[in-house]
Formats: C-alpha cells, structure tokens, sequence
C-alpha cells in the first residue's frame, strides 16, 4: 500500500472513532451561545464578501453605465460608449499592446536568470548562501518608489531613461522574488536520489536537468512565471518613472484615464486589466491544486 | 595488461573517505566474487552506504581505488560506471510510468523500440510485475515499488548491482518475502551484489558472505555460518544474534563469573586457564531442573517465543539468557551449563590453541 493510501486509512479510522460524539452534539438542543456564535459568523462571511467583491460590481457596472445618481440602487441607463472610446483611443490601444509585451519579454528574461540561481540555490552549499536568498526581499522591504527613484538616477547615467530596456529593468525587479524563490522551493522538493537514479541509468548531468529535474520542478516554475507575468504587467511606478513619454503601458495609462476620462472610461480600463491576472490565476488554481504536484512527493 | 591478473568481481582496494572533517571510511578491503551476494551489514554511521555510494559514483574516494573485472572505475563519473543502484527510497520517476522508468537507460543508449520493449517486458517478468506496465510509481505498492527499482536497476545489465538498505521502507511480513525474492533473482542471472543493511537477520539469511562494519573498517568478513558460530571480535559477537557475555577466570573447566558463580564449560579444552571475556550464545546455554553439574540459576522471566523459549536467568550477579525448548516447565530454580562458549580478550576471539572437535 502506498503512503497515501496508507494515510488516507489513518485518517478515516480517525474520523470514523469521533463519529458518536458528534452525533451526541448533534441532538443537543442549540443554546443562545451556539446561534450567536453561528449569526457572527455568518455576519463576518458577508461583510467579508461585500469587502472584496462590492467594488469589482461596482466597477462592472460603472463601466456599462450611462446615466447614474446618487440615491439610485442601479443606473438608469445602459451604454456600451465607454468600452467602444476605450478601445476607439489610440494610445489606449497601445498602452494594451504595450503591456502585453512588456509582461512576456520580462517573464522569460527573468526565468533565464533566475532559474540558474534557483539551481543554485537548491543544489548547492555556497557561503552566503543564505543572506543572499533573504536579501531577495530587500526589493519588496523598503518602499517601492524610493527604489526606482535612486534606480532612475543610475539608468540616467546608463542612458536608459525613456529606453525600452530601461523599461524592461525596472519591470524585471519586481518579479526576481518570486522567480527564485518558488523555484528554489520546487527544485529542493525533489529527492537528490531521483536525479542520482537517473546518473546511474546512465544519463550525464545535463540530461539529467531536462528529464528529471526540470520536469518535476515544472509546476512550481509556472506558477512563478505566472506571478512574474502579473508582477511586470501591473507594475505602474517603476514603468512610469522610466517609460515616460515613450511607453506608457495599461497601469500607467491609469492615472491619465483617471486624471482626464470619465470615471466609467477607467471602470473599463480597470476591468480590461484585470482580465489577463484572473484567467492566468485560475490557470494557476488547475494546475497547481491537482493534486499532481503534491502526488508526485508523495513516493518515499 | 594480462589477462590472468584480472580478478572478476569487485574490488574495494584500501579506500578511505573522510566527510565533513570525519573519517567515514578509513582503509577498507573488500573483495567481492563474480557472482556472489555481499552484505555490508552494521549499526548506522558505520560507512555501509558511504561504502555503496563510492561504488556506484557518487563519492570519490579520497584514498584507494575501486576495481570492477579487474579495471580501476575510481575516477568514473556513476553514469561511466557497469554498477546499477536501488536506492533506499526506491527513487523512481513520478511522472514516468513504470514502463518509462525502467525504459529510461536503454532509451538513453537508442536502442532500437522492439529491443528496449523486449527487454524491458523480460524484465518486468523477472520481478512479477508484468501487469503494472502502464501504471504510475504513485499507483502501486510499496512492494512494488520497490521491484520496479529493482528491475530498472537490472535491465541494464550490470556487472555489479548495490543495494542500499531496499527493504527498510517495507512491513515485516513483506520484508521477508521480497528478500527471499531479491536472493532467488539474483542466484538465477548470477550478478555480483553488494547490499547493504543493518538488519542482521537479513544479511544472514540472504549473503553468500557477510561484512560487519563498523567504524569505517571492515570486522569481520566471512560466511554467514562462520559469522554466527566464531564471530572475530566482541562487537561482531555482540552485534550479530544475542550473545550473553562475561568477564571473569577461566579454570578447570568453568568459569567463574562475577559474584563467585562458576558455570561448567563444555568445549574450551583448548585454551589455557586465566582472565577472559567469555561469549555465550543463549540456546548453547543447557538448563537442567534435576541436579546435574551446573551452576544455580534463579528464574527471573519466561518469555514465549513461539518456537522457542526465552528464559531470564540470573546466575551470581550476572543476568542470563537462555533459548530453550517451548514445552520446558521450568522451576523456580535451575542448573546451567555452557555447551559451547567463545573467549575474547582485548575484543578479540582468542583461538583454542589445539584443533578441538565441536560436538
């Protein structure tokens, strides 16, 4: 019997030893405590629910709607004006076109440097080691803009300012994080004697990377470049600062749309922005939460 | 080189290896026959796997050489090497099925697809395992598991196949069947093994010869038979099988333990009287209720052992052990005698000093 099986037969001999105490608290009549307890709970749940997804329907009806005052529930007329001088505005359409490729060129350059250091990271015993894989996180520790000022300075000098590498570097920041941490985390999953095995079949190290490593490293890579792709495309300051006037992507076209449209106009832009980080997380969600990851550690 | 010189099997000549500013190994000798089933068997830290890995590739010796078929692989990379492992954890692919695992080194050296399929299915035959093909490792069974390991391992037709600890992951039940069948597929292709284990019962019912280990250095290297009845130090006596042992003077025939007790001993005609450490298997300790020579031994416990008894003795101030026969009725109050005892000093077992004939 397999390790799983095995824990799944512990777990239900487990639940089926506390089954009569449950039912024991089943027929218990319901005290005031209990119904309290439950209403808070279901009180929490909802506001909860409103919190995080009041504003995303507000935001869609924003964006469909024409006439709206105040005391209303619903607006009172409907229109699809504002998707249609969304996507009618040139440097709209650009800024989209823009981001999309900004967000892949910035994913890829990031997997070619980052993934080697997660190698690294994982397999060897270096001295640093360690401060250097926390000092990752330097970029997310101190506020973000204060980074990207100083860097400006730096890519003045470089001549980067206003360059579409410039762009690039300062997107590419944001993303090393999770691009050599979560890899590192899934390279270190997989038992040294599987890449052993495969060495003594007879395949040299290289080989071994490609059948072996990579493969079972792969779904915890994709869900990095998957963050790495949302960490570019929303990235606004950093692009902001160095992309002016020559590139302006979807989130710093934000604060114009903000600063000049009408709110609906930026209703719809939010929404288009918003589309590309719900279908890759729930690309993410499929993958991840298979269950084939989690299976395939399971062999001891 | 000529031909005669090339001793088949395996040879770990005089190699050491230090890990972490420890000597692991230090100076080992082993020389394993074409053909024949090693057990490197020891306590943990002993050097077994360190041993194994050196074999298979993955350390490098830092002293000595390793000779398989007579020709130094030292420096090979394991990929080079005619050695094939099974790891301790199986370490099978989880995203290949089990055709793909066992596959993967013959589809390395492109072989055409009917040769590797063959093969492989001969293979899979060989460890029963026929109807698992297309299943994944995740699928099946420990047991399982661990004969796909296996096949995988032998389907590249090594010179030499290392085992590393293979049954430990195993229940008791299907630890003793896999052993017996890892002994039957080995004698029937007739591979040089070596497999490393820390259970002594398994080393003694599955070795053509057995290396105790312990240290770094090899004990004692010799036949399961031999290893049992004349085990070469006090650590080889004490750690393969139970062994009472005691210090005390060998005179006259008995000897004297602590606490004044003197045992009767049957077969030391050899050796000369003084101190020694004596060495005592339990089921050569001879009980008798009725009189007889012997010294007095008072009953502490009974253990059944099914077979078997155990019984808890206490002789002087000396604690005993002794298997007897199940049906015994023992009384509170016994005579013991030792049939067959072993003398050590210095921790090592001293010799009688003329041929003595063991009943």
């Amino acid at each position: 019997m397999s390790a799983i099986e095995q824990q799944g037969v512990a777990l239900g001999g487990l639940e089926q030893a506390e089954l009569p105490v449950a039912r024991a608290n089943r027929r218990r009549r319901p005290t005031v405590r209990s119904v309290a307890l439950r209403l808070l709970g279901g009180v929490l749940v909802a506001a909860l629910l409103v919190f995080m997804v009041g504003p995303l329907v507000w935001l869609s009806l924003r964006a469909f709607s024409g006439l709206w005052q105040f005391p209303r529930l619903l607006p009172s007329t409907w229109t699809v004006q504002w998707w249609r001088s969304v996507f009618d505005d040139k440097s709209l359409a650009h800024s989209i076109k823009l981001s999309f490729e900004f967000a892949p060129i910035v994913t890829v350059l990031s997997a070619a440097i980052c993934l080697p250091a997660a190698y690294a990271f994982s397999r060897l015993k270096f001295p640093g080691r360690f401060a250097l894989l926390v000092s990752l996180f330097a970029t997310n520790a101190f506020p973000k803009i204060g980074l990207y000022v100083s860097m400006a300075g730096v890519f003045y000098s470089l001549h980067l300012m206003g360059t579409f590498m410039g762009v690039v570097f300062v997107q590419l920041i944001g993303t090393i994080v999770f691009m050599t941490w979560i890899p590192t985390a899934a390279f270190s999953a997989i038992p040294r004697s599987l890449e052993e095995a495969a060495r003594d079949a007879g395949a040299g190290p290289l080989r071994v990377f490609f059948r072996i490593t990579f493969p079972l490293a792969a779904p915890g890579i994709l869900v990095a470049m998957i963050l790495s792709f949302l960490a570019a495309f929303d990235e606004a300051q950093g692009t902001f600062l160095v992309g002016i006037p020559n590139y302006i992507t979807m989130p710093t076209e934000m604060y114009t749309l903000v600063l000049n449209y009408p709110e609906q106009a930026a209703a719809v832009f939010s929404i288009l922005l918003a589309i590309p980080s719900v279908v890759l997380m729930s690309l993410v969600r499929k993958h991840v939460m298979g269950g084939k990851l989690a299976e395939g550690f399971q062999i001891r | 080189m000529t031909t005669e010189a090339r001793p088949a099997g395996l040879l770990i000549d005089r190699v050491s290896k230090d890990l972490g500013g420890r000597t692991i190994v230090s100076d080992m000798r082993l020389e394993v026959h074409a053909g024949e089933l090693t057990c490197l068997l020891g306590p943990s830290g002993c050097g077994k796997t360190t041993t194994l890995r050196m074999v298979g590739g993955f350390l490098q010796p830092d002293a000595g050489a390793i000779l398989i078929d007579g020709s130094d692989v030292s420096r090979l990379a394991p990929e080079k090497r005619p050695t094939a492992m099974v790891f301790q954890n199986y370490a099978l692919w989880p995203h290949m099925t089990v055709f793909k695992n066992v596959s993967f080194g013959l589809r390395l050296r492109k072989l055409p697809k009917r040769e590797i399929r063959e093969r492989v299915e001969h293979v899979l035959e060989l460890v029963g395992l026929t109807h698992h093909i297309h299943s994944y490792p995740a699928r099946i069974s420990g047991g399982e598991q661990q004969r796909v390991a296996l096949a995988r391992a032998l389907v590249l037709e090594p010179k030499v196949l290392l085992l590393d600890e293979p049954l430990s992951n195993l229940d008791a039940k299907l630890r003793v069947r896999v052993r017996e069948d890892i002994r039957e597929i080995q004698q029937r292709i007739g591979i040089t093994t070596v497999f490393v284990t820390h259970d002594q019962d398994e080393a003694l019912s599955i070795s053509d010869r057995i290396a105790v280990m312990s240290g770094g250095k090899v004990e004692q290297y010799a036949d399961p038979r031999t290893l049992y009845r004349e085990p070469a130090t006090h650590f080889v006596a004490s750690f393969v099988g139970a062994m009472n042992f005691y210090s005390g003077t060998l005179a006259g025939g008995a000897f004297r333990l602590g606490g004044g007790a003197s045992v009767p001993v049957e077969s030391l005609e050899g050796h000369r009287d003084g101190e020694y450490e004596i060495g005592v298997r339990p089921e050569d300790v001879s009980v008798s209720a009725n009189g007889g020579p012997g010294a007095d031994a008072l009953v502490l416990r009974e253990i059944p052992r099914g077979h078997y008894k155990e019984l808890v003795l206490r002789v002087g101030e000396e604690e005993m052990r002794a298997f007897v026969a199940p049906d015994l009725v023992a009384a509170d109050r016994l005579h013991v005698r030792f049939a067959r005892a072993l003398l050590y000093r210095d921790g090592l077992l001293q010799p009688s000093e003329k041929p003595v004939a063991v009943s």
